[in-house]
């Protein structure tokens, strides 16, 4: 049975934009979880029961996440691309700013897999149908990205690198 | 897994708590949105009344649904899922009329409702006596053996009996105007304080 999709919003709204800012950075973040949610809605009565309902929303998130980058690039703002603070306000503090800004400075692939595997926690045989390669790639993409973070980020970085 | 549990501590940074201010904020411009694209089947609300927090919930033609909070507003509305349709989302602005004239009914406002009402997840002999439901007016009441002879079926007391406690739209279809021959209330889908509540408040005006 079909649970309503409000149920969806609810259970997955934090963790898709959770995806969302570590794709795009806090500022972009709210659009692309708006064209997520919208455009999930619409094709919602056609997944099937048995679908991985987050996975599928990451799904959707990753392809709008490239349509608000690629519109960007077309449309370049004369603003400095990262926000001093982020909106929201729920990003505080000048460590957080830090990390967002090594976020950004990932290849993209990097990024995308670390979002996929760290904030929204899924398998890596799903992040390999996101990016579209090899399971092994994804892992490596996530491996490479995670120690890139350490380089850039040193700071809040500390404990998974000395265990 | 294991490096997941590794590093625990960019998770933990990575996943920053969303306020809820944000996340309401977002809700809301997907609402508006959704409206606007045509994708919200059904829309919902809840109100609170002097019976309880009711669930309205109204697809575009009208209001389909009005639920006590003893029917289990999640399990109603994946009824509504399944019956109409899983395209339901909270939006409370497409209940506005209909709250806003609950509202002034509570407060001896209003008698009669003209909200716009969608009867689909009524059928056959239970949607006619639905029907006829209003036709009995504010502060009067009829047995369900007057209700059968109106709807031209005299020895269909206990199907009338079932229609009005499988109404969709309690208390903007005043099934609660339904009683007993001998005067005492029957049952009620809010519950019998509920018909009782609702009874007084229009014997009262």
């Amino acid at each position: 049975m079909k649970e309503p999709f409000e149920n969806v919003v609810a259970r997955h709204g934090a963790t898709v934009l959770r995806v969302c800012r570590v794709l795009l950075g806090p500022h972009d973040a709210d659009d692309a979880w708006s064209e997520t949610f919208l455009s999930a809605l619409r094709a919602y009565p056609d997944l099937p029961e048995t679908a991985n309902v987050e996975a599928w929303l990451v799904t959707i998130a990753h392809r709008k996440a490239i349509d608000v980058l690629r519109v960007a690039k077309r449309n370049p703002l004369p603003v400095g691309e990262v926000p001093e603070t982020p909106a929201g306000g729920d990003l505080p503090g000048s460590a957080d700013a830090d990390l967002w800004a090594a976020v950004k400075a990932l290849p993209a692939k990097q990024r995308q897999a670390i979002a996929y595997r760290y904030v929204a926690g899924l398998p890596y045989a799903e992040i390999a149908q996101i990016l579209g390669g090899t399971v092994e790639a994804a892992r490596r993409a996530a491996a490479d990205g995670l120690k890139n973070l350490r380089k850039n980020h040193p700071g809040a970085i500390t404990r998974g690198a000395s265990s | 897994m294991n490096d997941i549990r590794h590093d625990d501590d960019l998770s933990a940074l990575l996943s920053t708590p969303v306020d809820a201010d944000a996340l309401a904020r977002l809700h809301h411009r997907l609402e508006q949105e959704a409206e606007q694209a045509g994708l919200v089947d059904v829309a919902y609300t809840t109100i609170d009344s002097p019976v309880g927090t009711l669930l309205l919930a109204a697809t575009p033609e009208g209001l389909v649904r009005v639920a006590f909070a003893r029917e289990d507003h999640d399990r109603v509305l994946e009824t509504l899922s399944q019956k109409i349709s899983s395209r339901i989302l909270r939006s409370p602005k497409r209940l506005d009329v209909a709250a806003r004239e609950i509202d002034e009914y509570f407060t001896r406002r209003r008698q009669v409702f003209d909200v716009r009402l969608d009867l689909s997840l009524s059928h056959g002999f239970r949607r006619l006596v639905q029907t006829h439901l209003p036709e009995i007016a504010y502060g009067q009441t009829r047995s369900y053996r007057d209700m059968a002879e109106l709807v031209g079926n005299p020895k269909a007391v206990r199907a009338v009996g079932t229609a009005c406690a499988t109404n969709p739209l309690p208390i903007v279809v005043p099934c609660h105007r339904v009683l007993r021959t001998d005067g005492t209330p029957g049952g009620y889908v809010g519950g019998l304080e509920a018909k009782t509540l609702l009874l007084d408040l229009e014997a009262a005006a």
